[in-house]
C-alpha cells in the first residue's frame, strides 16, 4: 500500500472477496522524506500515514517493510548504472521485477501468506488448462500491463490485480470517497519516486558529472561541441548550436547520444525511424510460445503510454561477430535474442527501454531493447544502434 | 476478560487472525509503554474534573496547588528526593532534554560531553544536536559485550581534562537490554572533578529502587523519569533535579517550578503518575515475580531455538528484572514481530523506528554487534499484567514463528552483507 488510491481500494476489495489481508508499505528509502512534495505519491512518512489510516478504515493490521537496501541496488544504482552506459532505463519495471513481485513476494510466501496483490490496472486470466494469463486492463486509458511485462509465470500464479476490471480511474476514486479514504482525491504520481523534485536530468547529472564532447554526422565528422551528452535525446532539434547548416538544408536531429564516448550523433529526421528492435534480455509472461523461433504476429509497445504497434517477432540465435553478439549481450553470455519488426517504423526508441510483446490483450512476453536499426540506411555507418547509443528519455512510468 | 482487554476492544482492536472472534492479544511490550493503574485512571479523570489553575491565588487556586503538591511530594518519594527537586515535564523526552541542554548551557564555556554508547535517542539525539549547534564536543564512551559502560575509559576520559567537561550522561538501564549501568561509580569519577551527571532513568524507574538523595551526594544533578513506563499516563515525566544544580531552562514563560519549567501545570496528569508512584512501593514483590516469569520465558526460548543469543548482562541480577532481550541469527527481528502478532502477541525489536521502519539495533552495535544480529533482534519486557499464561502462550506460538522467519531470513537484505 504505496499511500495511493489504487492500493486503498486493492486492499478494500481483496477484504470483501473474502481473503484474509495484510496491509504492507514499502519503505524504499532509509531518509524519507517527511512530508508529500510536488506529484510524487509514495515514500515519505506522509505517504506512509496516508497508507496506515486507509488500512485502518479497511480494518486491517498494517506493517511497514524495508526494502531499502534491495532496492538502492535493484532499482536506484541500476538506474544510474544504466543511465551511465547509455541505456534508458525504466525504474518502475526494475522496481516490479526486483522489488515488488521478486523480494516483496518472497518474503511473503515464506512468512506464509498466498499472494501479493497491488492496485495496478492489469487483468489476469485463467486458461483452459489452469495456466496464468497477464491481459490488459478493461480500462485502456489506465492499463499497465506494460509495466508489469517483466512478470513470469511463477510470479503471475502468486500476484492479483483487483482493479483490473475497473472501468476508469473515476470509478475508483468515487468507490475510495465512498469508502471514507482520505486519498481519494490524491493526485497520480507521475514522477520517479526516488527522485525528490521530478529533474530527473540534474539529479542524474549529480551523479553521473556532465563533461564537453563532440556532435557527430552519421559518417562520423564532427559538426559541433555539447557540454554533455546526457542532456541530450534522441529525437531533439533544438539546442545542437551546430554552425554549419546541413548540406540539403534540412534541419538535423538527435539521433543517438552516445555516453561512453561522450558524443552525440545528427542527422535528418528519416533516420529516427526504427524498422526493427532486438534484445537478448528476454522473458515470457505466463506460458512461453512453443516455438518462439518461428516468426509470429503481434503487437509491440516501447513505452508505458505507447500504443502498441503490430509487429512480427521471433527468437533467433546470436551469430558469432554480429552486432548483436558484441555490443547488445553486454556480457550476460546469452546465445539468442528476440528480433522484434513492426510493420511501420517506430520512432523514440532506445537501448535499455523496454518493449513489450502482445497477442491482443494477453502480455506475452518483454525484452529490454539491446539494439535498434534504423529504417533509412543510406549513410555510410552501420545504422544499428547499439546499446552504446542512449536516449536520455526516462519513461514517465505511472505506477500503482 | 480483564478491565484492559475490554476498554481496548471497546476501541476495536482484536488481534488480526481473531476476527469475528473475541480473542486479546497478549500484551508483551511493557518498556514500550506499560498498562495505566485503574486506579490512576480513576484519579486522572477524577481530577480532570477540578476547576483551578494551581497558580491562582483564589480557594480554587489553591485547591488546584494542593493537589498538585501532595502529587509531587509522592513522586518525590518515589524517587528518593525532596518535592522541590521534582521538576514535571511533558514526558521524559522533555526530561532528558532538559537535564541535557540545561546542564550544558549553564555550563558553558565547558563544551564537552560524555556519553556511552547505545543510549536511547532522546540523548543521542540531544547532544548530537548540541554538536551541531551549540559548539559541544560529545565524546562516546564505550559499552562492553553486554552493554555494560567501561569504568576505566570513563576515568580515562575525565583524566585528559576535566575542566572542559560540561556533564556526563548515561542510561541506568539500557532501555533495550535492560543493563544495569554503574551509576554512582561514574558519578563518584565525575563528581571528583565537579562534573554534573545526568541520569537517564527512564527504562529503571518502577523496575529498580532508585534513591536520588544517595546519588546526589555521589554526584548526580539531574535525574529523568516517565509516568507511563511506570503505569501512569503518557505526557508527563520528571526531571528530579538537585537542590544544588544550575540549570538554564528550554521554556521560558510564567516562571513555574523553580523558574526552570514554564507553563501551567498539569494537575490532573501529576496526580495520576502519584497513584502510579505510589505502586513503585511494592517493588521487591513485583519483581521478584516478574523477574520468574522473565527467567522462565529464557529457558523456554533457549529449548525452543538452541540458536538464540541472550543479550544483556550474563547475570540476570544485573538487568532490567521484566527485561528478556534476543538475537536469531538469520532471522529478522522484524518478520519474528509479525508472526507473533498475527499469533496475537504484541513485543518490539526494541529499536527506534523511522516511518514504521525498524532501524537495526544501535544498542547491539553498540555492543560490537554485525549489523545482521542488530536486525535480528526482538524485545520482549514483561509487567505487572503478564501472567505464566502469557509466557507460555509465547513459548508455543515462538516455534512455529521461528521456523517461519527463519525461511524468510533476511530475504529483504542484499545477499552477502
Amino acid at each position: 500500500m504505496s499511500g495511493g488510491v489504487d492500493s486503498a481500494v486493492a486492499a478494500a476489495r481483496m477484504v470483501e472477496a473474502g481473503h484474509e489481508v495484510v496491509g504492507v508499505h514499502l519503505a524504499l528509502s532509509r531518509m524519507p522524506g517527511t512530508l508529500r512534495t510536488g506529484s510524487r505519491g509514495c515514500c515519505t512518512v506522509e505517504d506512509s500515514m496516508d497508507a496506515q489510516r486507509a488500512a485502518n478504515i479497511i480494518g486491517i493490521p498494517y506493517y511497514v517493510w524495508d526494502f531499502s537496501e534491495r532496492f538502492k541496488l535493484d532499482v536506484v544504482d541500476d538506474f544510474i548504472a544504466e543511465y551511465a552506459a547509455g541505456r534508458t532505463p525504466n525504474p518502475c519495471m526494475r522496481c516490479n521485477e526486483r522489488i515488488k513481485f521478486a523480494a516483496l513476494l518472497e518474503k511473503a510466501l515464506d512468512l506464509g501468506f498466498d499472494a501479493v496483490a497491488t492496485g495496478h490496472y492489469a487483468t489476469i486470466v485463467t486458461d483452459a488448462d489452469g495456466n496464468r494469463e497477464l491481459h490488459r486492463a478493461s480500462a485502456w486509458a489506465k492499463d499497465q500491463s506494460y509495466v508489469l511485462g517483466v512478470l513470469t509465470q511463477d510470479q503471475l500464479a502468486h500476484s492479483m490485480f483487483p482493479l483490473g476490471a475497473t472501468p476508469s480511474k473515476a470509478e475508483v476514486r468515487a468507490e475510495a470517497a465512498e469508502r471514507g479514504f482520505s486519498v481519494a482525491n490524491k493526485p497520480d504520481s507521475y514522477d520517479i519516486c526516488f527522485i525528490p523534485d521530478g529533474d530527473t536530468r540534474g539529479w542524474l547529472a549529480e551523479r553521473v558529472p556532465p563533461a564537453t564532447g563532440d556532435i557527430l554526422d552519421r559518417d562520423g565528422n564532427t559538426l559541433g561541441r555539447h557540454e554533455g551528452a546526457a542532456a541530450f535525446t534522441v529525437g531533439q532539434r533544438k539546442g545542437l548550436q551546430i554552425g554549419t547548416p546541413a548540406a540539403d538544408g534540412k534541419p538535423r536531429f538527435v539521433l543517438e547520444v552516445r555516453p561512453i564516448s561522450n558524443t552525440v550523433v545528427v542527422g535528418p529526421k528519416e533516420a529516427l525511424a526504427i524498422k526493427e528492435i532486438a534484445g537478448t534480455k528476454f522473458t515470457w509472461c505466463g506460458v512461453a510460445p512453443a516455438h518462439p523461433e518461428i516468426a509470429f504476429d503481434c503487437d509491440v509497445q516501447i513505452r508505458a503510454h505507447a500504443d502498441p504497434v503490430p509487429a512480427v517477432a521471433r527468437v533467433v540465435p546470436i551469430k558469432a561477430g554480429s552486432s548483436a553478439e558484441t555490443s547488445a549481450s553486454h556480457g550476460t553470455g546469452a546465445t539468442t535474442e528476440l528480433v522484434i519488426v513492426p510493420a511501420e517504423p517506430l520512432t523514440g526508441v532506445a537501448p535499455g527501454q523496454t518493449a513489450v510483446v502482445y497477442l491482443g490483450t494477453r502480455v506475452l512476453g518483454q525484452c529490454t531493447i539491446d539494439r535498434t536499426v534504423s529504417a533509412v540506411d543510406t549513410a555510410a555507418d552501420t545504422a544499428v544502434h547499439t546499446a552504446e547509443t542512449s536516449a536520455l528519455d526516462v519513461p514517465v512510468a505511472v505506477d500503482a | 476478560m480483564n478491565f484492559y482487554q475490554q476498554e481496548t476492544l471497546r476501541w476495536g482492536l482484536r488481534h488480526p487472525s481473531a476476527r469475528g472472534r473475541s480473542e486479546m492479544a497478549i500484551y508483551l511490550d511493557h518498556a514500550a509503554t506499560t498498562p495505566m493503574l485503574p486506579d490512576a485512571i480513576d484519579a486522572y479523570v477524577r481530577a480532570l474534573a477540578v476547576v483551578g489553575n494551581p497558580a491562582s491565588v483564589h480557594s480554587q487556586g489553591q485547591n488546584a496547588k494542593r493537589m498538585l503538591e501532595e502529587a509531587r511530594e509522592q513522586v518525590a518519594a518515589s524517587l528518593g528526593c525532596d518535592p522541590i527537586e521534582v521538576v514535571f515535564t511533558g514526558g521524559g523526552t522533555e526530561a532528558i532534554n532538559l537535564g541535557i541542554k540545561g546542564l550544558f548551557w549553564a555550563r558553558q564555556p565547558r563544551n564537552r560531553i560524555l556519553v556511552p554508547g547505545g543510549e536511547h535517542h532522546a540523548t543521542m539525539d540531544t547532544v548530537e544536536w548540541l554538536e551541531r549547534h551549540e559548539g559541544a564536543v560529545v565524546e562516546w564512551l564505550p559499552l562492553d559485550t553486554a552493554g555494560r559502560i567501561d569504568l576505566a575509559a570513563v576515568a580515562q576520559c575525565i583524566a585528559v581534562n576535566p575542566d572542559d567537561i560540561a556533564l556526563v550522561t548515561l542510561l541506568s538501564a539500557n532501555n533495550e537490554v535492560g543493563t544495569l549501568q554503574p551509576v554512582a561509580e561514574v558519578a563518584a569519577l565525575a563528581a571528583a572533578h565537579g562534573i554534573p551527571v545526568h541520569v537517564d532513568a527512564v527504562a529503571a524507574y518502577g523496575h529498580v529502587p532508585i534513591d536520588f538523595h544517595a546519588l546526589s551526594q555521589a554526584g548526580v544533578a539531574a535525574l529523568s523519569v516517565s509516568a507511563h513506563k511506570i503505569g501512569g499516563p503518557v505526557g508527563i515525566g520528571a526531571l528530579a533535579l538537585s537542590r544544588r544544580a544550575t540549570i538554564e531552562p528550554l521554556l521560558h514563560g510564567g516562571g513555574q517550578q523553580r523558574q526552570v519549567r514554564s507553563g501551567t501545570q498539569d494537575v490532573a496528569a501529576a496526580v495520576a503518575f502519584a497513584v502510579a508512584a505510589n505502586a513503585v512501593h511494592d517493588l521487591p514483590a513485583e519483581n521478584a515475580r516478574v523477574s520468574a516469569l522473565r527467567d522462565r520465558l529464557v529457558a523456554g526460548f533457549r529449548a525452543a531455538v538452541p540458536s538464540a543469543v541472550v543479550n544483556g548482562a550474563a547475570d540476570p541480577q544485573d538487568r532490567l528484572p521484566g527485561t528478556a532481550h534476543f538475537s536469531f541469527p538469520g532471522c529478522e527481528g522484524d518478520s519474528l514481530l509479525f508472526l507473533l502478532d498475527v499469533a496475537g502477541i504484541s513485543v518490539s525489536t526494541g529499536s527506534a523506528c523511522q516511518a514504521g521502519v525498524p532501524e537495526p539495533s544501535h544498542v547491539l552495535r553498540a555492543m560490537g554487534r554485525s549489523e545482521a544480529e542488530a536486525r535480528g533482534a526482538l524485545r520482549i519486557t514483561l509487567g505487572r499484567t503478564n501472567t505464566e499464561a502469557d509466557v507460555d502462550a509465547l513459548l508455543a506460538a515462538l516455534p512455529a514463528a521461528h521456523a517461519r522467519a527463519a525461511k524468510a531470513g533476511l530475504a529483504d537484505r542484499v545477499p552477502g552483507r
